[in-house]
């Protein structure tokens, strides 16, 4: 039967329940034993929240100092120790998870499933390569632990109400100390998580500057959406980057999409691929956003989405 | 200083792939084949550290088949001091080209290395972090940012909460997001002058990589497809429209 450790993502002393929920949900398709780790400085209530996922068995609360920030050659190690008798070790395709569990599968001498989309089998996945232009079944080595990155976009969260046992949890693995961490500049957080919110309003380069931006905000707002960027609007100083929806930002599956004054490259579209529906705002009617689009709107952007805004 | 980067040749950014009708694998004859856009990045990178003086050779690398060598020209154009092509006609999954590169480390003991944080090929965004951990040295993923000074960079990192820096001891693993730089165009005189910069031939085979049994690709499909929605007259029937999914 299958061991799955899930590895817990946390910031600021709070579970990131969403991805951390779809890697339980994700492991509930491998079937078997399901197990959460929370590596942190002090991992109580994060180790807390975790139990309440439901299906877990047991949480693992790993607390040292040397945890306080997400730093993969730090982890890693630990993991690797912790991953003894697991058959397969998952976490999620955010950047945290990118950055940490290929380190865990080089530890571990095994190849890393990137970004699973479906489980076939208990070694066999789908997951997405092209920018989504296809997707592929791999078949990981029997006998050997599955590293996994499970892409968010394509799972629900596993609910909550569970109570699974918290054990303190340490191990013996070695250290290094040749990364600081000097820290993290976030934008305003106020606003719901792109990443999980149901809707989301993103804009492209058509928006045309940062103080234009506003209308898009102003709109998201209205709808209690988050707020999303094409990379093009993102380099251009419109946003931060941790805005950016695609290929190489962030991959989400919400339920109403409005991209508006955004084009449709295929490196943004397969950001939005799982959204329930999509609508597409763009003044120009041959855009390749409209090919996809659920419902589209044909005009200019700055006359239509303060209508909408009223219209609300 | 040396710095090694690594540069792939992937199918072009701009080519839409498809999937072969028999599902065995995606329609790779006569597309066109580009350097990895992160890896352009990571080569300008190397490049504007080499012109601050802070480095003294850039060392661009690649892991592939024999026509790869003119991919390697291109980074020589673009300004690499010289170019090692390890040839295989295998495709390479990511703790292969990990441990093909550490193999180089071994030979050049550069003190930065830079990496795409992802090939836009297989979308892994393995490579770099598993690089690091095979040689037991930090990894500064996703860089927006990099800094060099007193054996250290500070790398501003692009993370899904914002930007984070962290500062890591050299020799490092650095990989590269888009908004780190815009790669330089080659000039047509430098690839003239790219045609006499050293490039080393290396086979795979020879390099003594420990091969593994690797994930296996079974069936390839292409993605579902959303179908063509409707196009609404104006933001009344927009409104009426998402009113009827349930979705106002
Ligand atoms: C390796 C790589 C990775 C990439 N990753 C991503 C990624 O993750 N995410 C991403 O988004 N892109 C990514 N890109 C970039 C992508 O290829 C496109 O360049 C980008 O998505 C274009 O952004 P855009 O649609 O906002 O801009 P444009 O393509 O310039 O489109 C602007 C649109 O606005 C419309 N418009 C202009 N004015 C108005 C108006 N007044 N009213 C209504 N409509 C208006 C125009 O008709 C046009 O369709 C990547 C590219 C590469 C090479
Ligand atoms: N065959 C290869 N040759 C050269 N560099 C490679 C190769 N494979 C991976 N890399 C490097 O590793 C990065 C990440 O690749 P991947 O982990 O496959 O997404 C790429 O951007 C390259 O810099």
């Amino acid at each position: 039967m299958s061991k799955i450790l899930v590895i817990a993502e946390h910031l600021n002393g709070k579970l990131n329940l969403a991805a951390t929920a779809k890697c339980v949900t994700a492991a509930k398709a491998v079937g078997g034993d399901i197990d959460i780790a929370v590596l942190a400085a002090d991992p109580s209530a994060i180790a807390a929240e975790a139990a309440s996922i439901d299906s877990v068995a047991r949480v693992l609360a790993v607390a040292n100092a040397a945890n306080e920030h997400a730093i993969a050659q730090v982890l890693a190690p630990q993991i690797a120790k912790l991953a003894a008798g697991y058959t397969h070790v998952f976490g999620p395709s955010t950047t945290f998870g990118k950055d940490l569990m290929p380190c865990v599968a080089a530890l571990l001498g095994v190849a890393q499933v990137s970004d699973i989309m479906a489980v076939d089998g208990s070694h066999t996945f789908k997951r997405p390569i092209y920018a989504g232009n296809a997707i592929i079944t791999v078949e990981a080595p029997a006998g050997q632990t599955v590293v996994a990155t499970v892409r968010v976009a394509s799972w629900a969260a596993a609910g909550t109400g569970g109570s699974a046992a918290v054990e303190a949890a340490s191990t013996d693995a070695a250290l290094p100390t040749h990364t600081r961490y000097v820290g993290l500049a976030a934008g305003k957080s106020d606003r719901p998580d792109l990443q999980s919110a149901p809707r989301v309003v993103s804009g492209g380069r058509g928006v045309g500057s940062a103080e234009n931006f506003g209308i898009i905000f102003s709109l998201a707002d209205k709808l209690s959406a988050a707020v999303g960027a094409s990379r093009a609007a993102v380099d251009a100083g419109y946003v931060p980057n941790e805005l950016q929806v695609g290929q190489t930002g962030k991959i989400i599956a919400p339920e109403l999409y409005l991209a508006i004054g955004i084009s449709g490259a295929i490196q943004h579209l397969t950001g939005i691929k799982d959204a329930g529906t999509i609508v597409a705002i763009n003044k120009d009617a041959d855009s390749p956003i409209f090919e996809i689009a659920d419902i589209g709107l044909v005009g200019d952007l700055f006359k239509l989405v303060p209508e909408l805004e009223a219209a609300l | 200083m040396k710095i090694l980067v690594g540069y792939k040749r992937v199918v072009d950014y701009n080519v839409r792939i498809q999937v072969k009708p028999d599902n065995s694998g995606v329609v790779t004859d006569g597309v066109k084949l580009s350097a990895n856009p992160f890896d352009e990045i990571a080569l300008e990178e190397a490049l504007r550290l080499r012109e601050k003086g802070i480095a003294t050779e850039v060392i661009v690398a690649t892991i592939g088949p024999a026509d790869a060598a003119a991919h390697l020209r291109n980074g020589l154009a673009m300004g690499a001091n010289r170019a090692i092509h390890v040839v295989t006609t295998d495709a390479i999954q990511p703790l292969t080209a990990a441990r093909t590169l550490l193999k180089l480390i071994e030979k050049e003991a550069p003190d930065i290395v830079i990496l795409g944080k992802q090939a836009i090929d297989d979308d892994a965004n393995q490579t770099g972090q598993m690089l690091a951990t095979l040689w037991g040295r930090p990894q500064a993923t996703f860089a927006g940012k990099v800094e060099i000074a007193d054996g250290k960079a500070t790398v501003m990192r692009e993370v899904d909460a914002g930007l984070e820096t962290l500062e890591v001891d050299l020799p490092a693993v650095i990989t590269t997001d888009l908004r780190l730089n815009e790669p330089r165009f080659i000039k047509l005189p430098d690839i003239m002058k790219a045609k006499s910069k050293p490039m080393e031939t290396l086979q795979l085979a020879d390099l003594g990589v420990e091969a593994g049994d690797y994930l296996k690709t079974t069936h390839y499909a292409p993605p579902p497809k959303r179908s063509k929605g409707v196009m609404v007259k104006d933001v009344g029937e927009l409104v009426s429209a998402l009113k009827a999914k349930g979705l106002l």
